[in-house]
This record gives structure tokens, sequence and C-alpha cells, in this order.
């Protein structure tokens, strides 16, 4: 039985049998990873707290036939106890655990997921930006590194430098008046100024926007998620957004 | 793999929580040969779950009526409530004869990737207990996991409005019987958070000034005792509800 070490950030976990636990890691170097914790449920365990979601473990595994089996972990950074004492960064998290769990695979190598998960858990447990900011900005970059990148300023369909008004799902973005697909949206172009900054990481534009292309701005976010990984992401309806 | 009646026995054990297929086939031939006075006991003990058990009306936990024996009992302190996640908490918290008030069971933790959210859970019920102005303290005892600690830090918002109710939360600490090696950091950071004094540094007694050979007023009038200072400061700590509303 091979033995592996790696860092990771925990992104859920399941119950299995009586007191053990199949934890989800998203890895530095291997992925996503699923392995068991045995006896993690027990007041006595060795591992406490250290793999509960949004923890960023240093974990030793052994690698078995289904699931591999976790026999040490040592924390390098519990941004979850910070996050779980405030309600409206909880529901953030979970959107942006669950979101990671969706877009990643299992033994696939993927280190700008790995790294943008960890910094959105960072950025919300030192809760230096609005909760609802932070998990927007983690999925538009997360959606662009998995490879649908949204346009918030050219037309996603000809290039047509903009600003442009119409926004599109299925086109991937805003839209020129002669792309503009029938049903598109037509959110405020500060509203689309506050997405281009998240997924550019202008936290000064983003910090100083208002209330209500906040509000827009999550919903378009939402949709475009969804509308990439074609099927609901749970965690998202219970986000408290400003 | 076997015929009829064995078969759909092993089938319908082996869907039972932590039941394998060898358990399951295990269990079914204990029952195969066991007495069938036994069986038929245990088959009316499965059937009587069903029929009889329900969950109490007022907490949410398990009852053969209306109402659970413990919100039945009237010795039972009516001004504490302690919020639990699953009836199972609260047989763990009966065993340790320290808690006499009521129980509210919310029927999970809010665990938004599961799909569980407040609205799925009883706190409407618990606001509608809150509002009848004889409970005075909210004791909080979701598991000390992140779900749990996140479902305190919600029910804790939602029980601000709430001026005349004291709300705690469970201590965090060091398991009696480890080595404080083992402790993960969020355990000994709590377990620090939560520390009790067990003595109190004292003043040095003055020697030049001659006022200081006159007897010291009784102590115990002017400070309170160092058990009770670390008990109020401790709860001070661990209570959830902002200072003014106390």
């Amino acid at each position: 039985m091979p033995l592996y070490r790696d860092e990771g950030v925990v992104l859920r976990t399941h119950k299995l049998g009586e007191a053990d636990r199949i934890v989800t890691i998203m890895t530095r170097t291997r992925g996503k990873v699923r392995a068991v914790a045995k006896g993690i449920r027990r007041t006595k365990s060795r591992f406490g707290s250290r793999l509960e979601p949004a923890m960023v473990v240093d974990v030793q595994c052994y690698e078995g036939r289904n699931l591999d089996t976790i026999t040490q972990a040592v924390s390098l950074a519990t941004y979850g106890d910070a996050i779980a004492r405030d309600y409206p960064r909880w529901t953030a998290a979970a959107a942006a655990l669950e979101t990671c769990d969706r877009l990643t695979e299992e033994g696939e190598p993927n280190l700008q997921q790995y790294l943008l998960i960890a910094g959105a858990l960072r950025s919300l447990a030192d809760d230096v930006h609005a909760p609802e900011l932070v998990l927007d900005a983690y999925l538009l970059r997360a959606l662009a590194v998995a490879g649908w990148a949204p346009s918030f300023h050219d037309c996603a369909r000809c290039g047509d430098p903009g600003p442009h008004r119409a926004f599109n799902l299925a086109s991937g973005g805003v839209v020129c008046p002669g792309c503009r697909p029938p049903g598109s949206a037509a959110p405020a172009s500060e509203t689309l100024r506050l997405l281009a900054a998240l997924l550019a990481g202008d936290w000064a534009i983003a910090d100083a926007s208002e209330v209500r292309h906040r509000l827009e701005g999550s919903g378009l976010t939402s949709a475009f998620l969804q509308w990439h990984l074609e099927r609901g992401v749970r965690s998202l309806r219970l986000v408290e957004r400003a | 793999m076997y015929d009829g009646a064995v078969q759909d026995l092993i089938d319908e054990l082996g869907r039972l929580p932590g039941i394998g297929p060898k358990s399951a086939q295990r269990m079914a031939f204990h029952l195969l040969a066991a007495d069938p006075v036994d069986v038929t006991r245990l088959v009316g003990a499965i059937q009587a779950v069903k029929d009889k058990v329900r969950f109490c009306d007022v907490c949410g936990n398990v009852a053969e009526g209306e109402r659970c024996r413990i919100c039945l009992d009237p010795r039972r302190d009516a001004h504490a409530i302690c919020v639990v996640e699953e009836p199972k908490d609260v047989v763990a918290i009966e065993r340790t004869r320290e808690f006499r008030g009521l129980y509210h069971v919310l029927g999970g933790a809010i665990s938004p990737m599961d799909g569980i959210g407040p609205g799925e859970l009883r706190f409407a019920e618990l606001m509608t207990r809150l509002a009848s102005d004889e409970v005075t303290e909210v004791i909080v005892a979701t598991d000390p996991n992140l779900e749990g600690e996140a479902t305190a830090s919600y029910l804790v918002r939602l029980l601000s409005s709430f001026e005349g109710i004291t709300v705690s939360r469970l201590a965090s600490g060091l398991p009696v019987g480890g080595d404080l090696e083992y402790a993960d950091e969020v355990t000994l950071g709590r377990a620090f958070e939560g520390r009790r004094v067990m003595s109190r540094a004292r003043p040095p007694a003055p020697t030049a000034d001659p006022r200081a050979a006159e007897p010291a007023a009784d102590p115990s009038a002017a400070e309170p005792a160092a058990d009770q200072t670390a008990a109020s400061a401790r709860e001070a700590k661990t209570a959830y509800a902002p200072t003014g509303s106390e």
C-alpha cells in the first residue's frame, strides 16, 4: 500500500459507518482526493477539527482500491473555525467549496483551482471584503480557470470591442447589438464593471460598489455558473446576500 | 444467491445502515436458527416503533404521544431550553444528570451543501416557544463541528431580538484522558479561551506604611471569590448574546 503526502483544502465530508467519515480534499499536487478518516467522529479522535470543511491540512494517506485512508493530518490553516462563527461567511464558503468540488475531478492535478479555493477561504476568514463579493470573485475566476471565462467588455461572439450592454449566458458574456440573441439580459453598466473588477481582482472598484449592483451581479454569476455546470449548486440558494 | 424468503431477508437487512452483505447474511441465518418466540418479539418491536413512536409536538424529541416524557414532567425547569440537533443528543445530555430544563430538537444542522437550510429545521417552532416570556436561558448544544458552529451562530443571530434571554454555548476543550500534544489547533485554542483560574495573584503586602498594621477588611466582602470571578469571566466569554442585551 503506497503512502503519499500532500497538502490540501477539505471540501466536504460524508458520514461513513459508526464513527468514520469520507473526506473530500482538493490537494495541491494530486487534484481531488476522497479518503476515509477512521474514528474521526469520536470525541477523542486524534484528527480533532483538522479535517472539517474549509480547513487546510498536510495529510498522509495510503492508497486503497476504492478509497484512500488518512493516517495523519496536520493543520496548515484553520480558516473554517473563523468562517463558521459568522453565518453569511459560512454560507459563502459552502457555495465556494461545493463549486470547487463540482469543477474538479479525482486524480487530475489542478494547481490553479487549489490556489483559488485556498485564497478565497483565506479572504473569507480574514473578513477583509464582503462575503458575497469574495464568493462571486471566486466563482468567476474558477469558471475562467475551467475554460469558461466570461467576457464583460468585448463581444463574446464576434470580439467587437465594448463596452456592450446585453449579457447572454449561452454566448459567454456581453454581446454586441449585432450578435445579441433574443432573451439576453440588460444589466446596469456598473454591474458589468463590478463583475469585470471581480474577475480581474480590482478590489478598489468592487468594495466601492453599490448593493443593488452587487445583487444583480450575484444573480448573473450564479446563473452563468449553473448554466455551464449544467446542474444546480445547492449551497447558492442559502448564500446570504447583503 | 439464496432462494425466496432467505434472500429477501438478507436484502432487507442489507439496507440497514452499517450492515454489509456478509453481516446481513449472518443476521439472516441467526434469525433462521433462533427461537420463534424471540423472532416474534423482534417483529413486534419493529412494528410497535413504527405504529406508536412519533415526534413531540413541543420539542421534536421522540415520543409515544403528543408530548414526550420530558415535556410532560412538571419537575423540569421551564426557564431553560437546551437546543440540540438530534433526539440522540437529548439522551446523551440526560445521561449527565446536569441539566434539568427542557429541550428543543432542531432535526439536524444547517448544511448548505446537502441542501439543508434554516427552513428545513425546527427554528420557527423554537421562536414560538420563546415568545411565551417564560424562558430566560437558551443553551446551544449543537455538535462541536463546523456545521454545528454555523448553526449556533445562525441561532444566536435569531435570538438577539429576545432581550430577556441569555444565550450560552456548550464549552469546547480538551478531552479527559488524552495527551495535549495530539490536540488540534482549534480545540486547543478554544481550551485556552475557556480556561479557568485556579489560583488568583495577590498584591504584595505593603511594609513601610504604618496603616498596614491595621486589620484588613474582609476580602471576601470587597471582591468576589476567585472561582466566582472566573465563572463570570468564562460566562462573559462564552455567551453569544450581546452584552447590552443581558
